[in-house]
């Protein structure tokens, strides 16, 4: 990332720390931006929420892996309380400052630590329920037998998403071929949507009419080429049926902005030293339903999701999570 | 692997490649008169941000790409004005085209839309439409030919064949003009050309910004033929693989051309089968994309025949010591 960012972010992080208020929350957005259409613009959207009952926050986007720390120690230095991050990649530095700022609460989305100090909470989603369900939706939807999945970074929470995915499609329809392709393997997978369009280009080639994207900006590529191509795709994280209405069959909620809104609301009370596991049942993860994407869903569709979020609920079905084994029951990568 | 497969794994080449062979030509000419420029992906990026919000803004995407050429034009003159005219090094100008490109197209796309560094969706007339080449489909029949003529060669937004075309232009103008004589003169050995009253600051200007329009071309391809959007940094390294494949290429514009299909057919056959599995061992997608760099790599080290850069690139012209 460039220098210009660097300068310009250093420079905010001197400002916040200037005029900050005393217990204020505080969010970091990953690096894939504040308005990714997606994981971190839930975040920001659960802030403002917060903002908007009253409250008030600061946030920084990163711009480079170097400014994580050093973010941190802004927020806790200036008296931010809890200290807000999203992303996994920020949790083993955010376990090494959280000891510096004993008195500061910090919460991480996503991420995990062996051992979590006692004044950070992780909180954690379970991907896999949520996308078992619309897995199922897209099996449900597909016409051609075969459905996609294309990924951004490879990386365990990717797999997961995809393997709880393909759970699902195999649930509706044992015969269904699922191809599941990843974007690269560097951060820069998550920005980048003309190799998203590519990808989604290939899988049409070989017969998928329903494809699911779980790749932060390079999906943006994903739900265009889809609908240009006039089939149907799957959004992740924020609700984006309304991208292309009537083209996106359903979301993958991840809701993160309940999690963020919930933290920012606990403020200095917020419960730390743990992790926190939000599933169906806290509906922390589901689908998306709304006028976009409404003629898309069938009754039966809609019947059979909720039958079996249920039964995931009061535990008759298990999804089985990519990270048990480091492989998954239903695909293979 | 039948025909439709292999038209389907060209077609993404032809896609693929195309950002890439602009900017390769755009490499070639600045480079062909003693600029090096590293700074292509920055003026991609610059003319794919441009590009994109005028096209999102009038509704043209005429509009926008004029807009596109005209900012990739813009980072050209400085580059120009840095290099050739202030004699500074190129190498640091060209970085920080990309880093200025990287901060600013963010930065102008927050202002302007409010999404975060983006641009929004384009619809209709703000985007590149594939054409239907004549005949395309009366003779999509034709066993063999026919479905390689309408799914390989028509079916393109017209960048792309602006593209193609571009590479017998450059040959023609580089090999067979008096300005291109002039211009590879001045990338071998400026003084001569200024002895012979011709103006090297001159030429290399004219190069530079040459080298300016065809980036616009790639960036503006990019955002409104490629994509209906901008989004943050969405060159992604394409102007780098494109240095790649102008030393690749050795400075020559057919060879260009088959190094950035190449490198396409690299991309799209890393895309569509991600782990090759060659029986004995399976080739990993992470080894198919690093493959342009290995190729350079081994080119410049020299194993397949030689690459030898225009003489006085990089240098900035002094008239008198």
């Amino acid at each position: 990332m460039s220098f210009m960012h660097k300068i310009l972010a250093t420079s905010a992080a001197l400002a916040l720390s200037a005029g900050a208020a005393l217990a204020e929350p505080a969010l970091i957005y990953d690096l894939g931006g504040k308005f990714d259409k997606s994981f971190n613009e839930a975040a920001f959207n659960g802030a403002e929420k917060f903002a908007a009952e009253g409250g008030s926050y600061r946030d920084i986007e990163l711009q480079s892996e170097a400014q994580r720390e050093q973010a941190l120690r802004r927020f806790a230095e200036a008296g931010f309380n809890p200290v807000i991050t999203t992303g996994f990649s920020i949790a083993s530095i955010l376990g090494e400052v959280a000891k510096d700022y004993p008195d500061t609460k910090f919460v991480n989305i996503d991420g995990w630590l062996p051992e979590v100090p006692p004044n950070v909470q992780l909180i954690g989603f379970q991907e896999h329920q949520g996308s078992y369900l619309v897995g199922m939706m897209a099996a449900m939807a597909s016409e051609s037998n075969t459905i996609g999945f294309i990924g951004g970074m490879d990386i365990p929470l990717i797999r997961h998403f995809a393997c709880g995915y393909a759970q699902g499609a195999k649930a509706v329809n044992p015969d269904i071929e699922i191809i599941a392709n990843m974007t690269g393997t560097t951060p820069a997978a998550w920005n980048d949507p003309v190799k998203g369009s590519e990808l989604t280009k290939a899988q049409i080639s070989q017969g998928a009419d329903v494809i699911y994207a779980a790749a932060g900006g390079t999906g943006v590529g994903v739900l265009q080429t889809a609908a240009d191509e006039g089939i149907l795709s799957i959004g992740v994280d924020s609700n984006q049926n309304h991208l292309h209405p009537g083209k996106v069959l359903t979301s993958m909620l991840k809701r993160v902005d309940v999690a963020v809104y919930n933290s920012m609301k606990a403020g200095t009370d917020l419960e730390t030293g743990g992790f926190t596991t939000l599933g169906l049942a806290e509906n922390g993860v589901g689908y998306a339903l709304d006028d976009n994407n409404a003629p898309l869903v069938s009754d039966e569709m809609k019947a059979a999701v909720d039958t079996a979020r249920e039964q995931i609920i009061n535990g008759e079905l298990n999804v089985v999570a990519y990270y048990e084994n480091d492989s998954c029951p239903a695909l293979n990568f | 692997m039948d025909l439709l497969t292999i038209l389907q794994v060209l077609d993404s080449t032809v896609r693929l490649a195309t950002p890439l062979l602009l900017a390769c030509l755009a490499g070639l000419f600045s480079e062909r008169a003693g600029i090096i420029d590293i700074g292509l992906e920055g003026k991609m990026l610059g003319s794919a941000f441009f590009a994109a919000a005028i096209a999102s803004l009038s509704g043209s995407v005429w509009l926008g790409l004029l807009a596109g050429i005209g900012a990739s034009l813009v980072l050209s003159a400085i580059h120009g004005l840095a290099s050739i005219t202030y004699r500074g090094n190129q190498l640091i100008s060209g970085l920080a085209i990309t880093m200025l490109a990287q901060g600013m197209t963010v930065l102008i796309a927050q202002d302007w839309f409010k999404q975060g560094g983006r641009t929004p969706s384009l619809e209709g007339g703000a985007r590149f439409e594939p054409i239907t080449l004549p005949f395309a489909e009366a003779l999509q029949g034709v066993p063999v030919l026919g479905p390689i003529y309408h799914d390989l060669i028509s079916g393109h937004t017209i960048l792309v064949y602006v593209a193609f075309i571009m590479v017998p232009v450059t040959w023609w103008v580089l090999f067979r003009t008096r300005f291109g004589l002039r211009l590879r003169a001045v990338g071998e050995n400026p003084a001569a050309v200024d002895t012979a009253g011709v103006s090297v600051v001159g030429l290399r200007f004219a190069a530079v910004m040459i080298c300016g329009v065809l980036c616009g071309l790639a960036g503006a391809y990019l955002a409104t033929g490629l994509q209906a959007g901008f989004v943050k940094e969405m060159t992604a390294g394409r102007g780098y693989i494109a240095l790649a494949a102008l030393i690749f290429a050795k400075w020559r514009p057919w060879y260009a051309l088959y190094a950035c299909l190449l490198f396409g057919l690299l991309q799209a056959v890393a895309l569509r089968y991600q782990n090759i599995d060659l029986g004995a061992f399976v080739l990993p997608v992470q080894f198919m994309d690093a493959l342009p760099y290995i190729l350079t790599v081994v080119i410049l080290a020299g194993f397949v025949g030689k690459a030898i850069p225009p003489r006085a690139g990089g240098e900035p012209y002094v008239k008198e010591r």
